[in-house]
């Protein structure tokens, strides 16, 4: 099988869905010509296999790229459009919070907006903390978006040819960081439904809920756990909403504990939904209170130290799994 | 306008001193393990930072952007500090904090620095409201790029601005490049300047690579804002010589479009001008290049002896 990284999986799935459909186009700053000239980058050669109508380069403006997505959407287009880095979501916002995920509801279910929103996302890179912010709780607050947030490059590619077939917005975010990990992608056209969480390792002793770009480090401190024989389930969410209620219950159910796991700052991060969910629906299973492992509720720091302090790693998922075992 | 020897000088030093500070974070960036996050240098616009520093006060105030460096060595920051926060120690001005992109030196007036594209300008329309409010003789200066101009928050900055005649000076660095794309290919208006019109205020393009240029430019549209005259929009126009950041190569800059635009290096230019008019000796030309040269590797020497902030401290500073 082939291995790619994350934005090369969406790279393969954007050329697939722009092959298949001809409504399909994409925008954003640098998304033709960029200032990075690297295949490991999501829209590397878009512009050379689909030419200038296809593969818009914008100047730096999110309000009218969001704009853009939203009435070339009602058009009946399928705009995909990129935000640079997350925080700059803020600038997009507007069209995004305020007409894409409401404009459709305001029609009385007449109109509808099938755009995605590529955003660009995580920490760890040294730039601070006006390029790294995980939003992802916000876009998850709006009725009418679906967030959608992949932890592995196979997920991405199947995910994004179905956000692109949604004909809802959907808000896809990518953490930079597996974009330089490489992971075995399916070669044929395949679709990951969206709204279903998978279960990326089985275990009978404790649940962690996580996405995106702490699924590694799930993956690596259930594999510490194990030498002891504690068996940890993990739940790739995949996506944050619709959110896969049942999927998080069932493993509750199974293992009496939970832990959410999240990069995202933790007051009023997405952890805190899922524990409501838990704690609304699935009390009588838990053997232990449950527990949140989350980037601390301050800005993304810069300096190595700091922001290593910031994102939350193996050993601190392995203390709180201590604390309720 | 007649500029002083003095000012042409300074500036003539402040462009020397920052032409060293990026040539060496050109290789320290490069060499692993130093430096973290992105690197973006001004190597090439020094004339807008000193031309416009030099013709402010100590209490004017500027708000700048993610290609900071020119603009804060020129309005008088410590290189030290300067360095030491580029290389993420706790000795540097914000504590590791920020890093090269969003340095904050409030001790020099020079209290925040946006890297999101236009963060700049509403900021400083705030700034000089505060100075309009408080009767204060003193003006906010808002550096940002030709590409900030094509995001709303300039519009509605300017707009504010010139409504309220508020003391503010919008001076917009027009280096050919917003990222890959050269400026025709994300505007269709002529010159940056010519926006001015729509929001009731003069533009003023200016000769970018030319510090004494930009002075006299800015000298003028201070006063003007000290009187009461409101805003100008200033557009230097100067270029990018090297990636929009450390690891872009390039590939879309005409190779011999940065051949001729190294021909007009502001600061050979000033430099030049000053040796031949008799300002300046050529050996005191080369005292300040190695003076400068000094001050740089005492700054890297600074910063590299400097420990790392320690983990916890990610967790001060956040609320007042
Ligand atoms: C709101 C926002 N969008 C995108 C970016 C990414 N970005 C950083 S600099 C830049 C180009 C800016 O060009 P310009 O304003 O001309 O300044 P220059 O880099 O040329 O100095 C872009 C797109 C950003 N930092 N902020």
């Amino acid at each position: 099988m082939q291995k790619l990284g994350l934005g090369q999986a969406v790279n393969q799935a954007l050329r697939e869905e722009m092959h298949r459909d001809p409504n399909v186009f994409i925008a954003g700053e640098g998304v033709g010509v960029g200032i990075h000239d690297n295949p490991v980058f999501p829209t590397f050669g878009l512009l050379e296999a689909f030419g200038p109508e296809r593969v818009k380069d914008t100047p730096v403006s999110e309000a009218a790229i969001a704009g853009l997505a939203v009435g070339a959407a009602e058009a009946g287009l399928r705009p995909v459009i990129e935000i640079m880095f997350n925080p700059f979501f803020t600038l997009a916002s507007d069209m995004i919070v305020n007409h894409a995920a409401k404009l459709r509801y305001l029609s009385g279910g007449k109109s509808s907006f099938p755009l995605v929103v590529r955003i660009k996302s995580g920490a760890g890179f040294g730039a601070g903390c006006q390029h790294s912010h995980n939003l992802e709780a916000w876009a998850a607050h709006c009725p009418g978006l679906k967030v959608v947030m992949p932890a592995t490059s196979a997920d991405a590619k199947g995910l994004l040819k179905s956000a692109i077939r949604d004909d809802n917005p959907v808000i896809f975010i990518e953490h930079m960081g597996l974009y330089f990990a490489e992971m075995p992608v399916p070669e044929d056209d395949y679709l990951i439904p969206l709204g279903k969480a998978e279960i990326k390792r089985p275990g009978k002793d404790l649940t962690v809920v996580t996405w995106s770009g702490m699924l590694g480090v799930a993956m690596k401190a259930a594999e510490k756990l194990s030498q002891e024989n504690i068996e940890t389930e993990i739940v790739d969410l995949r996506t944050l909403t619709p959110l896969d209620k049942d999927t998080i219950l069932a493993s509750v159910k199974k293992t009496g504990r939970l832990i959410v796991l999240h990069e995202a700052t933790r007051t009023g991060g997405f952890g805190g939904e899922i524990a409501a969910v838990v704690m609304e629906q699935g009390f009588k299973y838990l053997k232990a209170p449950l527990r949140r492992v989350t980037g601390p509720d301050i800005p993304v720091p810069a300096s190595p130290p700091l922001e290593k302090f910031f994102i939350p790693d193996e050993d601190n998922l392995i203390q709180a799994a201590r604390e309720i075992l | 306008m007649e500029v002083s020897e003095k000012k042409k000088k300074e500036m003539l030093w402040t462009m020397i001193l920052s032409r060293k500070f990026s040539d060496s974070l050109v290789v320290l960036c490069k060499t692993e393990g130093k430096i973290p996050g992105m690197m973006i240098l001004s190597t090439g616009q020094e004339a807008v930072g000193s031309g416009v520093c030099a013709a402010l006060e100590f209490d004017d105030v500027i708000i700048t952007n993610h290609r900071s460096h020119h603009h804060l060595l020129a309005k008088g920051a410590d290189p030290e500090k300067i360095m030491a926060e580029i290389y993420c120690k706790q000795t540097g001005c914000n504590k590791g904090k920020s890093g090269t992109l969003h340095l904050a030196v409030p001790e020099i007036n020079a209290p925040c620095t946006s890297t999101v594209v236009g963060g700049s300008l509403p900021i400083a329309v705030g700034r000089a409201f505060a100075q309009q409010y408080r009767k204060e003789t003193a003006v906010t200066v808002c550096f940002f790029g030709d590409g900030a101009a094509d995001e709303g928050s300039f519009h509605e900055a300017l707009n504010l601005a010139s409504l309220w005649q508020l003391p503010v000076v919008f001076v917009c660095e027009n280096n050919v490049y917003a990222g890959a794309q050269r400026y025709d290919a994300h505007t269709r208006v002529k010159d940056v300047a010519e926006r001015a019109k729509s929001y009731g205020m003069p533009g003023v393009i200016v000769d970018g690579n030319h510090a004494p240029a930009v002075y006299a430019a800015t000298l003028k549209a201070r006063q003007r804002a000290l009187d009461g005259g409101g805003p100008t929009l200033m557009e230097c126009k100067t270029y990018r010589l090297r990636g929009h950041g450390e690891s872009d190569p390039q590939h879309y800059q005409p190779k011999d479009e940065i051949k001729a635009w190294q021909g007009k290096n502001p600061i050979s230019r000033l430099g030049k001008e000053l040796v031949e008019s008799g300002v300046i000796t050529a050996a005191e030309l080369q005292e300040m290049e190695s003076k400068a040269k000094d001050i740089v590797a005492e700054a890297v020497r600074f910063a590299e002896e400097s420990p790392f902030p320690e983990a916890r401290d990610a967790l001060e500073d956040l609320y007042a």
